[in-house]
């Protein structure tokens, strides 16, 4: 209970902390972010002496509530969902323009995130227990090379040579934006899986590398276990003690890196999202980040690392129900 | 404790095993030309310092080594026996050898005929399974024709037998007190009913209360269940008092082999008596306990000749030259105690030492320690 | 002499070690002689737009008529000058996190323990742009807050193995001799963790090289200078896909994931010398044919 008790703590700290940054940030940074806000609006022919104001109430300049004053407001509307008004997708709210954008990302985020830890593991498993073979070894030297891509890259790479070269895949938009209507429809189903194949594919092959090596060290390390031993002594068939013994045991620290990798896949996510102008939130984000549409940008990134604790926290979770020794008190 | 009777039949026997580890500096040979025979309801007794090459003896008959080590030769010939209540492992009772065995083969022979008590329960049992699903699933690969109530109850019986109660089918292994964890072990060893047991130092990692108590339950369970015993241990005395039949070893090779009684009246090699002697006894004179003075050799450098007499109160020059083969003690003599020393060979000594002369020798060297 | 008999004995000592740290050695050379031989701006504007690579410009040039090859030697210089500072900042503060925490243990260890946990849970990158967009476009802004966000891993390693370390003898030994507390923290357990502080290093140069350059592509970094995360920036904003300019953005992430690679593999090959389970033993196969094994 009490381990339990500790866990939830971080991951409450851990909102609280990303929220406060969120109000502060701007707040304390040098120059006047509202300025800039409100000269991008001039632009757009949308300022007036008054927008300047509210937007200067918005970031807390100039203002006469006090800071405490503006963090209850602060919170109040995020509460309400308010993330603010975007300029870029003006006169949308920044939670709309979220709003229509997460489904894709949710979607393409547990495709491949799924596809390459089972995958990764799974392969993990088996360069393990063939050890030293040639598998093992070219693998091995593959992932070695792999786990260093940055993803915008590989992205591009993708890009231009499956998809514009040699016109394989398509390449940007989550589906046929010409042909097809969204919808439940097969054809749209079809299309949308159609124009995830890069996109996914590109982050499985970033990601795969560090689920393979955790889990392949991992199960050397467990395979020279005694328990592993002596379920062999035990005549059980290799398919029981490669899963049942070594495998379940192997994971537990593949589960652990799975929570602490989730944040750099998320961060990756994001970036090739903009490679193939998927139009899930790291889209939106970047749009955001060039326009200095602070709202939005703010809006998404707070979001996403809501979501990234809470994702924790939930395989966090699921660590406990794997491993029956941190069910009791531990000392660290 | 009974005496061996001459009319049981073997069961298990080692013929001229060697065992090397191949390692990146060379070959060390970890077990050399060991021989022995185990008969049915026989407590066998293997005994020796650390990297004397016992433990490796135990798995390389059960063919657990793992690279580097490989079996470099030898036989280990087992004579099944048909069973009325359980499986066949061989449909004939024609002796095979074991490192002959196919994979099915021995998957087959594998818990059904021989099982195995490793030294620490702790790491021997899967840390993320409940005792009783371990018990249980030896059962489900060997008897598929069990049903799963009959699995639960027969893990239970077991868990019974060893002193467990049954509400702990379901804890996990962190759960349990040390001893509970050893008991557990050896519930699981005899699920089969199998014919011989290797237990590899099994009450080493307990207290010594703890100790008596579960020896005298091996001892208990074996006189009810009617296996064999493979017994390895460096500690001595504890083998006087309960193995039928005793084999020491040192630098991988056996170096004495005798009855319980054979040992305790009259160990043979200095090796032995040291062994034996280096544990304090509670009552006797005082006497200054030096126990074996030096370290077992390193594997890698063995001594010429006889392995151990940089360290022996009685070596003498040939020694250092010849080794030592393993011989009957006094020829002809009732039991087949058996030492591999040249103080028992007329070619090289004249007259055999005493059990007095030995001690008085070590004697001497302990006493001479102490002025320096 | 003897100093580079001994670095020469510790680098073939292992496979990996050796072709890793030729990588590596490879781009730190270029880093340091290769802006030497370089006479031209690399930034200098030129009339031979999106050329491909020729006799003239090796590598072709980018939409400005820039020389690309130049600015992946120039750039080399800047990522991995940038790469090893964050990495020696991230290792700083991990360190001292993580000694201090192991060691000292009782309250500080809860609040060091904690924070060091949210920074875990929080993701990196996300956080690094909430933080940097507001300041200015500079690299050192960017190494400062890629610092920041990325210590926490290496402190949640050193704090197990000060742990681990801290019921030792030698230890208690200090103590009893009256060692005061932060000389014992550092010049008595940390000697002894090298060689994790070492692999630290490592995998943090690899994830701040990511990171690093991760930032700069979305634009934050300084566009005067010139790096290998800039060039990916400025082939993306200046659609070098869409004008099939391959050379431009292809060579800079080549060099980022050759560079991590190299310094991935020192880091295996400094696992495989310090866990002799992860070694291979050589001959093995001859060994496989002998029936010791099931």
């Amino acid at each position: 209970m009490r381990h339990l008790i500790r866990r939830l703590s971080i991951y409450l700290l851990a909102i609280w902390a990303a929220i406060t940054l969120n109000f502060f940030l701007p707040r304390f940074a040098p120059g006047n972010p509202a300025e800039v806000v409100f000269y991008r609006l001039a632009q757009h022919g949308e300022a007036s002496p008054a927008t300047l104001n509210a937007l200067e109430a918005e970031f807390g300049i100039n203002t006469t509530d006090s800071l405490w004053v503006q963090y209850l407001k602060y919170l109040n509307n995020l509460i309400h969902g308010q993330l603010g008004v975007s300029i870029t997708y003006f006169p949308n709210n920044v939670s709309d323009v979220i709003g229509q954008n997460l489904p894709w990302t949710l979607v393409l985020l547990s495709v491949s995130v799924l596809i390459s830890f089972l995958l990764g593991s799974l392969i993990g498993v088996f360069m393990a227990w063939k050890r030293g073979s040639a598998f093992d070894t070219i693998f091995s030297s593959l992932m070695t090379f792999f786990y260093s891509i940055l993803y915008p890259w590989l992205a591009l790479m993708a890009v231009y040579f499956l998809g514009y070269s040699l016109g394989w895949f398509p390449f940007s938009d989550a589906y046929d934006v010409g042909t097809v209507v969204p919808g439940w429809s097969i054809d749209f189903i079809l299309s949308a899986a159609y124009h995830a194949i890069l996109p996914a594919l590109t982050i499985v092959v970033s990601t795969i590398a560090g689920w393979m090596l955790t889990m392949r060290n991992s199960m050397i390390t467990t395979l020279s276990e005694d328990y592993v031993l002596m379920a062999k002594a035990k005549g059980l068939t290799s398919r029981r003690v490669m899963f049942a013994y070594a495998a379940r045991n192997a994971i537990l620290p593949s589960v652990t890196g799975f929570a602490i990798a989730l944040g750099s896949v998320v961060g990756g996510q994001l970036l090739v999202e903009i490679i193939f102008s998927y139009p899930g939130i790291g889209y939106a984000l970047y749009q955001g980040i060039t326009n200095q549409d602070y709202a939005l940008a703010d809006g998404v990134l707070l979001l996403v690392i809501l979501a990234t604790v809470f994702m924790n926290l939930i395989v966090d979770l699921l660590y406990t129900v794997l491993d029956p020794r941190v069910r009791q008190e531990r000392s660290a | 404790m009974m005496e061996n009777n001459p009319g049981t039949q073997p069961l298990l026997e080692v013929q001229n095993l060697s065992v090397d580890y191949a390692a990146s500096n060379g070959i060390v040979h970890a077990v050399t030309d060991v021989s022995f025979t185990l008969h049915r309801g026989e407590v066998l007794g293997l005994a020796g310092e650390s990297g004397s090459g016992k433990s490796t003896l135990a798995f390389a008959i059960s063919r657990l080594l793992r690279p580097p080590a490989l079996i470099a030769s030898g036989k280990v010939i087992y004579h099944p026996r048909l069973r009325a209540d359980q499986q066949q492992f061989e449909q004939s009772t024609l002796p095979v050898n074991v490192l002959d065995l196919t994979s099915e083969e021995l998957r087959s022979f594998r818990w059904n005929e021989l099982a195995i008590v490793f030294q620490s329960a702790m790491n021997a049992l899967n840390p993320v399974m409940t005792i009783g699903a371990q018990i249980m699933d030896v059962l489900k690969t060997h008897r598929p024709g069990m049903s799963g109530e009959a699995r639960k109850q027969r893990a239970i019986e077991l868990l019974r037998l060893v002193g467990i109660a049954s509400d702990r089918l379901k804890s996990y292994p962190h759960e349990l007190s040390g001893g509970m964890r050893q008991r557990a072990t050896i519930a699981i060893a005899l699920a089969l009913n199998a014919e011989i047991i290797i237990m590899d130092e099994p009450t080493t990692a307990l207290d010594v209360v703890v100790q008596r108590e579960i020896l005298t339950e091996i001892l208990h369970l074996r006189e009810q269940l009617h296996f064999s015993v493979i017994f390895i241990t460096h500690d001595l005395s504890l083998l006087i008092e309960m193995a039928d039949l005793i084999a020491i070893m040192y630098a991988g090779r056996i170096v004495e082999r005798g009855t319980q009684r054979d040992l305790y009246l009259r160990p043979r090699h200095p090796y032995s008596y040291g062994l034996i002697h280096s544990f304090p006894t509670l009552h006797g004179p005082r006497r200054r306990a030096l126990g074996i003075p030096g370290s077992p050799p390193d594997l890698r450098a063995v001594p010429l000749g006889c392995a151990f007499h940089p360290r022996c109160p009685l070596a003498f020059g040939a020694c250092t030259t010849h080794l030592p083969a393993l011989r009957p003690v006094t020829a002809g003599s009732e039991s087949e105690q058996q030492a591999a020393c040249h103080l028992y060979d007329v070619r090289f000594t004249s007259e055999a030492p005493t059990t007095q002369t030995i001690a008085a020798q070590y004697a001497a060297l302990a006493e001479g320690s102490g002025t320096r | 002499m003897r100093v580079l008999r001994g670095f020469w004995s510790l680098v073939t000592l292992n496979g990996k070690v050796m072709v890793g740290s030729g990588i590596v050695g490879f781009f730190v050379l270029v880093a340091i002689l290769g802006p030497l031989f370089i006479h031209q701006n690399p930034l200098k504007f030129t009339s031979a737009l999106l050329e491909p690579p020729s006799a003239a410009h090796w590598l072709g040039t980018n939409q400005g008529g820039q020389d690309v090859f130049i600015q992946l030697v120039v750039g080399t210089r800047t990522s991995i000058f940038w790469a090893f500072l964050t990495g020696v900042l991230v290792v700083i503060i991990s360190v001292t996190v993580g000694l201090l925490s192991g060691y000292l243990g009782g309250i500080v260890d809860d609040i060091l323990s904690l924070i060091t946990n949210v920074f875990l849970v929080v993701p990196a990158l996300p956080l690094a742009i909430l933080a940097v967009e507001y300041f200015a476009r500079t690299e050192l802004t960017i190494a400062l807050i890629v610092a920041f966000t990325n210590w926490a891993w290496g402190a949640r390693v050193l704090r197990a193995q000060t742990l681990s370390m801290r019921n030792r003898e030698f230890v208690t030994a200090a103590r009893s001799g009256g060692e005061r507390t932060w000389r014992l923290i550092f010049f008595e357990i940390l000697p002894n963790q090298l060689s994790i502080v070492a692999a630290s290093f490592i995998t943090t140069t690899i994830q701040v090289l990511l990171a690093v350059a991760g930032l700069e592509f979305l634009g934050f970094g300084d566009s005067a200078t010139v790096s290998w995360g800039n060039m990916l920036f400025g082939a993306y904003n200046d659609s070098a896909l869409l004008l099939g300019a391959w050379w431009w953005f292809a060579p800079p992430g080549l060099c980022i994931a050759l560079l991590g690679s190299g310094l991935a593999l020192l880091n295996f090959g400094i696992d495989e010398i310090a866990d002799p389970r992860l070694r291979r033993e050589p001959g093995l196969k001859v060994l496989k044919k002998q029936k010791a094994v099931a």
